[in-house]
C-alpha cells in the first residue's frame, strides 16, 4: 500500500518541483487558462459589484411608490420612460429593487453559507481533532442532520420562528450546509492525523492545539473554499424556495431575489409575469457564476489534473 | 452477505432514534409551546392549560417521549388542523400521488442522465460534452418552482397537457389503491390511465431537472474514473472487444456510485416535491406540507417531517444494502 503511494506522489512531486510553483499557483493559472472559470468569475465580479455599490447604482429610489395611483388589483403598468424594467405592485422602480435585490441577495447567502461553514468546521473539527467518542457522537449527530432532505432540514428550522425574518431564512439555509462542512473537515483532518506533516510537527514536541490549528486545519481549506463557493449558490436558491413557501422575510419593502420571486410567482404571474422572469433570471445567472467558480476551483485545486 | 444485511439494518436503528427525540423536541420548541401552536388563532389560557393536560403535557417530560414514540410507531400523529383528519390517514391517501410522481421523475433522471453522463465521458472534451457539462450546470441552478411555473406558462398549452391537479375534471376514474395509472389498469379504464399520465409529464420533468442534472455529472466523473484505472488498460490490451470493455468493464463499474448517488437524490425529490406538487396543485404530501406550512398545521409537519426523513433514511439504508450486493467488496468494509 506504502510503496504504491509513493509510486504514485513520485510524479507529482517531480512535476511539481520541475514547474517550480505552489499547488495554490498551479491552481490559480490553470483558473486563468479556463473558459468555465473566466465565466464564472465575470459573473460573480459583476455580481458583486453590482451586490456592494447597489445604493450608487440603483436609478431611482427602491422605496418610492412612483406609480402608486396606476395600480389596480389585476393590473400593474409596464415598463415606460423613467420605468425601464416596468414597477412591481406598490409602483416602486423594478430596476432599482432588483440593484437594490442584488446586495440583500448576497447578503442572504453570505451570512447563510458563514454559519453553515462556522458551525460545520466546529462539529467536523473537534471530531477529527479529538477522535473516539466525540467523533462518534458529533457525527451521529451528523448523519441525523443529513438524514432530513435538505429542503425539509430547512423549513422544520424556518417553521418553528413564529415571525419569519431575514435572520430566521438565513439560519434554515445555512442548517442545510453544517453537515455537509462538518463530514468534509472531519474527514480530511482523519486523513491527516497520520500524515507525514503532521508525525514531523509531533516529533518536534508542537503542542497540539498547534498542529490542529496551524497545520490541520490550514491544509483542509481547500476542499471547505470549494464547497463554499457551492453551497453560496444552492443557498439563494434554497432562501427563494423557503419565500415560495411563505417561510420568507414577510417584510414588504425588503429587497431580495428569492422573495420577489416568491411573491410574483404566486400572485403576479397572470397579470405581470415579468416580475417574476427579471429576479428568477437573475438568480439563475448568479447561481451558475459561484457553481462555475466553485466546480472550476475543484478541478483546479485537483492534485490528478496537475500537468 | 447476512452479516453485512444485519449490520447495516442495525447501523439505521440509533439514526432513527435521535430522529425521533429531533422531531419530538421540535414540537417542543415552537413559540408559546406546542398547545399554543396546536390551537392557533383559538388559543387562550384555559384552553392552553386544558388541551396541555390533554395532551399529557404536564407531565415529565420522558414519559411525554416515550408517550410520543409510541403513538408514533403505531401511526398516531394526532389531527392536522385543517381538516381535522387524522394526519396518517391523509399521508395514506396522499402518499401513492408523490410515489408517482417521485417514481416518475426518477426515471426521467436515470433513463437521461445516465446515457448523457457516459456519452460525455466518453467524448471528453468533444462538443457532447460541453453541451451535456453546461446543461447539468444550468439544470441545478434554475429554481424548481419557477421552471414549474414557465412549463405551465410555455409549454402546457401547445402540447395539449393539463397544468393543474391529477385528474381531468368530469373523469370520473375507480380509485383503488390512490396510484392513479395502477388503478387504471386494474379497472380497465384506459382513458383514466392516459389522462394520469398526462396529468404526470409536466410535473415530473420539473421535479426531474435537479436529479437529473446531478445523476448526469456523477455518471459522468465516475466514467472518466473508471476510464483511467489500469484494468481498462489491461482489457484493452488483452484484445477485447470494445463493445465488451465498455459494457462489462466501463458501465458496471462506472455506475456504482451512480446507484448511492440515486439514493441521496430521492431526498432531493421529497424537497423538490414540495414545491413542484405546490405549483402543479398536484395533491400528493408535498402539497399537503406546503399547505400545513401556509396554514401553521403543526401535527401536520410534524408527522411529514418525521415520515420524509425515515423514508430517506430507508431509501439510503436499501441503497446502501443493494450496493453490497452489486460490489462485494462494500461488504467487507
Amino acid at each position: 500500500m506504502n510503496t504504491l503511494l509513493n509510486k504514485k506522489k513520485e510524479p507529482i512531486d517531480k512535476l511539481a518541483a520541475a514547474s517550480g510553483r505552489s499547488l495554490g499557483g498551479e491552481a490559480i493559472r490553470r483558473m486563468l487558462r479556463s473558459p468555465v472559470a473566466i465565466t464564472g468569475g465575470i459573473i460573480t465580479g459583476l455580481f458583486l459589484i453590482v451586490a456592494i455599490f447597489a445604493p450608487l447604482l440603483e436609478p431611482k429610489d427602491p422605496d418610492v411608490h412612483y406609480l402608486g395611483d396606476q395600480i389596480r388589483p389585476n393590473f400593474i403598468p409596464g415598463a415606460q420612460s423613467g420605468f425601464p424594467l416596468g414597477v412591481d405592485d406598490f409602483g416602486r422602480d423594478f430596476l432599482s429593487r432588483l440593484i437594490a435585490g442584488a446586495q440583500q441577495t448576497l447578503i442572504v447567502g453570505v451570512l447563510a453559507t458563514i454559519v453553515g461553514v462556522l458551525i460545520g468546521v466546529i462539529i467536523g473539527g473537534l471530531a477529527g481533532a479529538f477522535g473516539g467518542w466525540v467523533d462518534t457522537v458529533l457525527m451521529r449527530l451528523v448523519d441525523v442532520m443529513l438524514s432530513f432532505p435538505s429542503l425539509l432540514l430547512a423549513i422544520s428550522i424556518a417553521a418553528l420562528f413564529a415571525q419569519p425574518s431575514q435572520w430566521t431564512v438565513i439560519l434554515a439555509v445555512s442548517m442545510i450546509g453544517v453537515p455537509i462542512f462538518a463530514r468534509l473537515l472531519r474527514g480530511s483532518m482523519l486523513s491527516q492525523r497520520d500524515a507525514d506533516h503532521v508525525l514531523a510537527a509531533r516529533s518536534l514536541g508542537v503542542k497540539r492545539g498547534a498542529i490542529v490549528f496551524r497545520h490541520m486545519l490550514p491544509n483542509s481549506l481547500g476542499p471547505v473554499i470549494v464547497q463554499a463557493t457551492l453551497t453560496l449558490a444552492t443557498s439563494i436558491l434554497e432562501a427563494a424556495a423557503l419565500s415560495f413557501l411563505g417561510l420568507g422575510d414577510p417584510d414588504p419593502s425588503r429587497a431580495e431575489w428569492g422573495l420577489m420571486l416568491g411573491k410574483a410567482s404566486h400572485q403576479f404571474l397572470d397579470v405581470r409575469p415579468e416580475l417574476a422572469y427579471y429576479p428568477a433570471i437573475a438568480i439563475i445567472i448568479v447561481a451558475l457564476g459561484f457553481t462555475l467558480v466553485g466546480e472550476s476551483l475543484r478541478e483546479a485545486l485537483d492534485p490528478k489534473n496537475r500537468r | 452477505m447476512l452479516r453485512f444485511l444485519v449490520r447495516r439494518l442495525l447501523q439505521a436503528i440509533p439514526t432513527l432514534f435521535i430522529l425521533s427525540i429531533l422531531v419530538f423536541a421540535w414540537l417542543r420548541s415552537l413559540p408559546g409551546g406546542p398547545a399554543a401552536a396546536l390551537l392557533g388563532d383559538k388559543a387562550t389560557p384555559e384552553k392552553i392549560a386544558n388541551l396541555n393536560h390533554v395532551l399529557g403535557l404536564d407531565q415529565p417530560i420522558f414519559v411525554q417521549y416515550f408517550g410520543f414514540l409510541g403513538r408514533a410507531l403505531t401511526g398516531d400523529f394526532g389531527n392536522s388542523l385543517v381538516s381535522t383528519q387524522p394526519v396518517m390517514g391523509e399521508i395514506v391517501t396522499f402518499l401513492p400521488a408523490t410515489i408517482e410522481l417521485g417514481m416518475t421523475a426518477m426515471i426521467i433522471a436515470i433513463v437521461i442522465g445516465i446515457p448523457a453522463g457516459y456519452l460525455s465521458a466518453r467524448y471528453r472534451g468533444g462538443p457532447v460534452d460541453n453541451v451535456v457539462i453546461v446543461l447539468s450546470l444550468i439544470g441545478v441552478a434554475v429554481p424548481v418552482f419557477f421552471l414549474g411555473y414557465m412549463m405551465q406558462d410555455i409549454l402546457a398549452a401547445p402540447l395539449g397537457l393539463p397544468s393543474q391537479g391529477r385528474q381531468a375534471a368530469g373523469l370520473d376514474a375507480t380509485a383503488i389503491t390512490n396510484f392513479a395509472i395502477l388503478d387504471g389498469i386494474m379497472t380497465s379504464e384506459w382513458d383514466a390511465v392516459w389522462d394520469a399520465i398526462k396529468h404526470l409529464i409536466l410535473p415530473a420533468c420539473a421535479l426531474a431537472t435537479i436529479p437529473l442534472a446531478v445523476i448526469t455529472r456523477i455518471t459522468r466523473a465516475s466514467v472518466l474514473d473508471v476510464l483511467n484505472e489500469d484494468f481498462i488498460r489491461t482489457a484493452n490490451s488483452k484484445g477485447l472487444t470494445q463493445q465488451v470493455v465498455r459494457t462489462r468493464h466501463v458501465l458496471r463499474n462506472g455506475l456504482l456510485p451512480v446507484v448511492t448517488t440515486i439514493g441521496l437524490q430521492t431526498g432531493a425529490l421529497l424537497g423538490g416535491a414540495v414545491l413542484t406538487e405546490r405549483v402543479f396543485n398536484f395533491r400528493g404530501l408535498g402539497f399537503l406540507l406546503a399547505e400545513g406550512i401556509e396554514r401553521r398545521d403543526y401535527p401536520r409537519l410534524q408527522a411529514l417531517l418525521l415520515f420524509g426523513a425515515v423514508v430517506y433514511v430507508l431509501v439510503n439504508m436499501l441503497v446502501d444494502i443493494s450496493y453490497g450486493i452489486i460490489d462485494p467488496r462494500v461488504r467487507v468494509r
